[in-house]
């Protein structure tokens, strides 16, 4: 459910901090730094990155500006190679019965299974291409505020870790304790009092 | 300050009761919703709502939905000492229509579906369609922020004990 799609989800930032010299070289540079890399040909299982608005698949930030009117439009992309667990199994269970054959043995010890099992996901994770998943970002850098399209938990932590690495900039979720506690319409007092509230009971 | 996470949790109550209080809103005060933004027609539930009950620490959940799905057992589910979890809504304004749903713990917009705007024909329309779609999303976003500082402003101070709460449950029993 990308920007442009007749329905959305928005996860709300409050962006901490600001960018200390040019602002939009740091930022191209830092989209560039940590933009997705491709790991179809690579025994990568997930990877992740940022990517451009206008051309997901293929980005260059170098050649595609991330600036719509006074915002910052960019994506972030997940790639994942989801390997089916039957075809891992049936590889799984080719390979250990070769090496029990091999070896004369009826048992393998636990490590011996887990090396079978990852140098198979190593081998189908060459041959299975990933799968991209995009997620667009709208930042008003002027209003301190970041737009993530998505309600999606992992993505929502993807994007804080990456942002917080590209820009060194915190991202605040937004919900209703940092809504509250950011609000301008409280006072210190009313601070205070948030840290002790506790649920109402509407009916006895 | 706490952990991010342990500072979600403990405050969601605050999302449920937001949603509760906009529902008392909407039936009672709808002038005042209406006047934070000059264009606004209308602003419903629309075709869901979530409530949810603690008794004796099980959880019950009760979702009411569908266009023609009155109100009346939502009602009920609050006269026996439920919240609004999550909640479909609807706002007019001009010839336009809005539809979002927030979920209270998150105060996350979901299903967000603003009025139609034109095709991208070629790339250089896109631009322009970005910033329409900013300016729809906005107005619901700025909208939902207003009310929930409205609603904390309230919510922090003894005006929430002595007068909304008493006024609460007369809705609530009516």
């Amino acid at each position: 459910m990308g920007l442009l799609s007749s329905s959305v989800s928005i996860t709300r930032y409050k962006v901490n901090g600001e960018i200390s010299g040019d602002l939009i070289s740091t930022i191209t540079e830092g989209l560039q730094k940590y933009s997705i890399t491709d790991i179809d040909h690579v025994p990568v299982e997930k990877t992740s990155g940022w990517t451009s608005f206008e051309n997901p698949y293929m980005p260059n930030f170098e050649k595609t500006s991330c600036i719509i009117g006074t915002y910052f439009v960019f994506s972030l992309r997940i790639d994942k190679k989801n390997i089916p667990a039957k075809i891992i199994k049936k590889f799984y269970i080719a390979e250990m019965t070769k090496k029990l054959a091999e070896s004369d043995r009826e048992h393998l010890s636990r490590n011996e299974k887990k090396t079978i099992k990852d140098n198979i996901i190593s081998f189908l994770s060459l041959r299975i291409p990933a799968a991209p998943n995009i997620y667009d970002i709208l930042w008003n850098y002027e209003n301190y505020s970041l737009w993530f399209f998505s309600n999606q938990k992992a993505a929502n932590e993807e994007l804080e870790t990456l942002f917080s690495k590209s820009f060194k900039l915190k991202l605040i979720r937004l919900f209703p304790y940092t809504m509250a506690d950011l609000s301008k319409k409280l006072n210190d007092k009313d601070h205070d009092r948030l840290t002790t509230i506790s649920p109402t009971k509407f009916m006895d | 300050m706490l952990d991010i996470s342990i500072l979600y949790n403990r405050y969601k109550f605050l999302g449920h009761e937001f949603l509760t209080w906009l529902w008392f809103m909407i039936d009672t005060d709808k002038k005042y919703i209406l006047s934070l933004q000059k264009d606004i027609l209308s602003f419903e539930i629309n075709n869901r709502i979530v409530l949810e009950n603690s008794l004796d620490n099980l959880i019950e959940n009760i979702t009411i939905k569908g266009d023609d799905a009155g109100l009346e057992e939502a009602k009920l589910s609050l006269q026996k000492g439920g919240v609004v979890t999550e909640c479909n809504f609807s706002l007019k304004a001009g010839d336009y229509e809005w539809k979002f749903n927030i979920k209270g713990e998150s105060l996350n917009i979901s299903s967000l579906k603003p009025p139609e705007t034109a095709q991208i024909e070629k790339k250089e329309d896109i631009d322009g369609i970005v910033l329409e779609k900013f300016y729809l999303y906005e107005k619901i976003i700025t909208l939902v922020e207003a009310l929930y500082d409205q609603f904390i402003q309230i919510r922090i101070t003894n005006k929430w004990d002595k007068e909304s709460v008493p006024m609460i449950k007369k809705w609530i029993l009516s």
